[in-house]
C-alpha cells in the first residue's frame, strides 16, 4: 500500500490489459469511427470514380450515380423503406431541418401547430424555435422521470381543427445522453389517427436497434452516416411516398436534386459510405446489440457495486444497448472527466460554458443541478471491448474515491446531514 | 480543456486535505458555493489565540480541477500567516499562480470568500474585532 500513497491518479493503479490501448474511446453518442469495411467501400470513390451523379450523357455520370443508387437501397432495406424514399442530405441536422421546416411551409394551410418534446437534440429544438419565430405554434412535451415521453400528454395536445390545428409531430427515436428509445410505433398511430405528418429524429437508433418506417408508422426520418460508423458530412431523410405521400418545401434551392427536395450535387463517397455502413449494421445488428448490452451491464453492475451514491438515468428496460448515463452523486463531473483523461466520455456538467447550466436532457428528467453535474455518459459502440471496460470501470472506481475524499458533502452526507437543509450561498 | 501543470498538480496531489474539529475555538470554518452552481468549497483553519498565526489549515471540495486547486493552494497559503496577513490574498493571486483561464475566475473568487468565510467563523467565535485582528498582526 506504501506506494500508492501520492501516486498520480492519472497514471492508473491498474496495469494495462493487453490488448488495450490508451486513449479509449467510449463516446460512441458523439460521433463512431470509420469502419476499415466502409472505407474500402468508398475507396473507389475516392479516387477513380470521381463523376458527377447528375451526369446522365457518359461513363463517368452512370458509374456515380450506380454507386448511389445502391447506397439508396441499401439505406432503405435497413429501414423498410423503398429507395425512392431516400432522400441524402449533408447530415441529420440538414435532414431535420429539412423535415421540420419543410413540412411546416408545405401544409401550413392545414394548421400551425407543431409537437416536439423537451429531450429532443437541438437540431429540432432550434428548428421549432425558429419556426415559432414566424407564427407556428409549438407544444414542448415534458418527459417522464425515466425520460419517456406519457402517450396521454400527446394525445391532450394534439389539436384537431381550427387554425391552431396540429400538422406535425417531432420526437426521436432514441436519445442521444439518456439512451431510452421512446414508444415511437404508439407515436406514429396517434399521429396517423389524427390524420399528422411524423418525424422522428433517428440518429441515435438506426443501425442499432430494429427500426420499421411502415411499422413505426413514421414519415419523416433523420439519419446520419457518422453515428452508425459511416463517414462524417453525409445523412439521409426519409420521406414517405404512400399512406401518406408526405411533401416537403426545398430547403436550398439549385438543380432539383433530389427529388426537387435537396438540391446540390451528391457527395457520392460519402453515400456509397452511408449504404455499405447500413448494410454491415443491418447483419450484424442482432449480434452487436446483444454484445453491447452486455458489456454494458457488466460495466453498470461494476460500478454500482463498488460505489455508494451512484444511479443510473433514463429507463433502462427501453434502451440503447450501448448506451449507460449514471451519476457519481457528491462528485462534480468535470472533475471526474479530468481524472480519467485517457477515456473519452461526455460530462452531463457543462462547468465550461459560461452559464454553468448542466444537461438541459438531466433536468428535464428531474435531476437536481447537483445530480446532473455529476453524470457521465458512456456510449459503448463496435470497437469496445471488454478489458477496456474493465480498465475503465476500474479507473472511474478510483477516481470516484480519491474525489469523494475531497468532496464536503460526502463526508456531509456520511455524516447524516441533510444537504436540502443547508442555506447554500448560490454564486 | 487543456489545464495548466499546477492544476493537474494541486488536482493529483492536493494538499491539506481533511477535516478539523469545527466545535473547537480555535477553527474557523468557512463553507461557501452551492451544489447546485458545481462548486462548494469548505476551508478551515486553526489559529493560535496567542499570535493569531494560522497553524493549520484544511480543506474539501466539490467542482472542477480548477475549483480543487484553487482551494488547495489557499489552505497552503493562509498555513503560517496571521489572519490579517490572510486576509490579503486576493483572488486575482489565485488566478496568476494556477495560470486559470477567464472560465475559470469564479473558482478563485469562491476560494478567497472561502478563506474570508473561515476568518470570519472565527472571528465571531472569539469576538474578535476587525480593528484587534489588525492590531495584532501588527506586532
Amino acid at each position: 500500500m506504501a506506494e500508492t500513497i501520492g501516486m498520480n491518479v492519472t497514471q492508473s493503479t491498474h496495469p494495462l490489459p493487453p490488448g488495450v490501448k490508451l486513449p479509449i474511446y467510449m463516446d460512441n453518442h458523439a460521433t463512431t469511427p470509420l469502419d476499415p469495411r466502409v472505407l474500402d467501400a468508398m475507396m473507389p470513390y475516392l479516387t477513380g470514380i470521381f463523376g458527377n451523379a447528375a451526369s446522365r450523357n457518359h461513363s463517368f455520370g452512370w458509374e456515380a450515380e450506380q454507386g448511389v443508387e445502391k447506397a439508396r437501397e441499401q439505406i432503405a432495406r435497413l429501414i423498410g423503406a423503398t429507395a425512392k424514399e431516400v432522400i441524402f442530405t449533408s447530415g441529420a441536422t440538414e435532414s431535420t431541418n429539412l423535415a421540420i421546416k419543410g413540412a411546416a411551409e408545405m401544409y401550413r394551410e392545414r394548421g400551425n401547430h407543431i409537437i416536439t418534446q423537451v429531450t429532443e437534440h437541438k437540431a429540432t429544438l432550434d428548428t421549432c424555435k425558429r419556426l415559432e419565430k414566424s407564427g407556428f405554434r409549438v407544444t414542448y412535451l415534458p418527459v417522464m422521470a425515466d425520460g419517456l415521453i406519457d402517450l396521454e400528454d400527446l394525445q391532450r395536445a394534439i389539436v384537431t381543427d381550427g387554425p391552431d390545428k396540429t400538422i406535425l409531430v417531432s420526437i426521436m427515436y432514441a436519445n442521444n445522453e439518456i439512451g431510452v428509445v421512446q414508444p415511437v410505433q404508439a407515436i406514429g398511430k396517434l399521429c396517423h389517427d389524427n390524420g399528422i405528418i411524423f418525424h422522428c429524429d433517428a440518429v441515435q437508433a438506426v443501425g442499432k436497434i430494429p427500426v420499421n418506417v411502415l411499422t413505426d408508422n413514421i414519415d419523416l426520418m433523420s439519419i446520419s452516416g457518422h453515428k452508425l460508423y459511416g463517414p462524417k458530412g453525409v445523412g439521409a431523410l426519409y420521406v414517405r411516398r404512400r399512406n401518406p405521400r408526405v411533401q416537403l418545401a426545398e430547403q436550398i434551392n439549385g438543380g432539383g436534386h433530389e427529388r426537387g427536395m435537396r438540391s446540390g450535387t451528391l457527395n457520392v463517397p460519402g453515400i456509397v459510405g452511408l449504404g455499405a455502413a447500413c448494410e454491415i449494421c443491418q447483419n450484424e445488428m442482432a449480434a452487436e446489440s446483444a454484445r453491447e448490452a452486455e458489456l454494458r451491464d457488466y460495466l453498470k453492475n461494476k460500478l454500482e457495486s463498488a460505489l455508494d451514491y451512484v444511479q443510473v438515468n433514463g429507463n433502462m428496460e427501453h434502451h440503447l444497448p450501448g448506451n449507460l448515463n449514471m451519476s457519481f452523486i457528491y462528485v462534480e463531473g468535470e472533475s471526474l472527466l479530468m481524472g480519467i483523461n485517457d477515456i473519452a466520455v461526455s460530462s452531463g456538467s457543462a462547468c465550461t460554458s459560461a452559464t454553468l447550466e448542466p444537461s438541459y436532457v438531466l433536468k428535464a428528467l428531474g435531476l437536481g443541478d447537483d445530480v446532473a453535474h455529476s453524470s457521465i455518459r458512456f456510449g459503448l459502440g463496435r470497437f469496445n471491448t471488454k478489458a477496456e471496460v474493465d480498465y475503465v470501470a476500474d479507473k472511474i472506481i478510483d477516481v470516484v474515491q480519491h474525489l469523494r475524499e475531497l468532496s464536503p458533502l460526502y463526508e456531509m452526507v456520511k455524516e447524516g446531514i441533510d444537504l436540502s437543509k443547508i442555506e447554500w450561498a448560490a454564486h | 480543456m487543456a489545464y495548466s501543470e499546477k492544476v493537474v498538480d494541486h488536482y493529483e496531489h492536493p494538499r491539506n486535505v481533511g477535516t478539523l474539529d469545527k466545535s473547537s475555538a480555535e477553527v474557523g470554518t468557512g463553507l461557501v458555493g452551492a451544489p447546485e452552481c458545481g462548486d462548494v468549497m469548505r476551508l478551515q483553519i486553526r489559529v493560535n489565540p496567542e499570535t493569531q498565526v494560522i497553524e493549520d489549515a484544511k480543506f474539501k471540495t466539490f467542482g472542477c480541477g480548477s475549483a480543487i486547486a484553487s482551494s488547495s493552494l489557499a489552505t497552503e497559503w493562509v498555513k503560517g500567516k496571521t489572519v490579517a496577513e490572510a486576509l490579503s490574498i486576493s483572488n486575482t493571486d489565485i488566478v496568476k499562480e494556477l495560470s486559470l483561464p477567464p472560465v475559470k475566475i469564479h473558482c478563485s473568487v469562491l476560494a478567497e470568500d472561502a478563506i474570508r468565510a473561515a476568518i470570519g467563523d472565527w472571528k465571531q467565535k472569539n469576538n474578535v474585532a476587525e480593528a484587534s485582528a489588525v492590531a495584532v498582526a501588527a506586532h
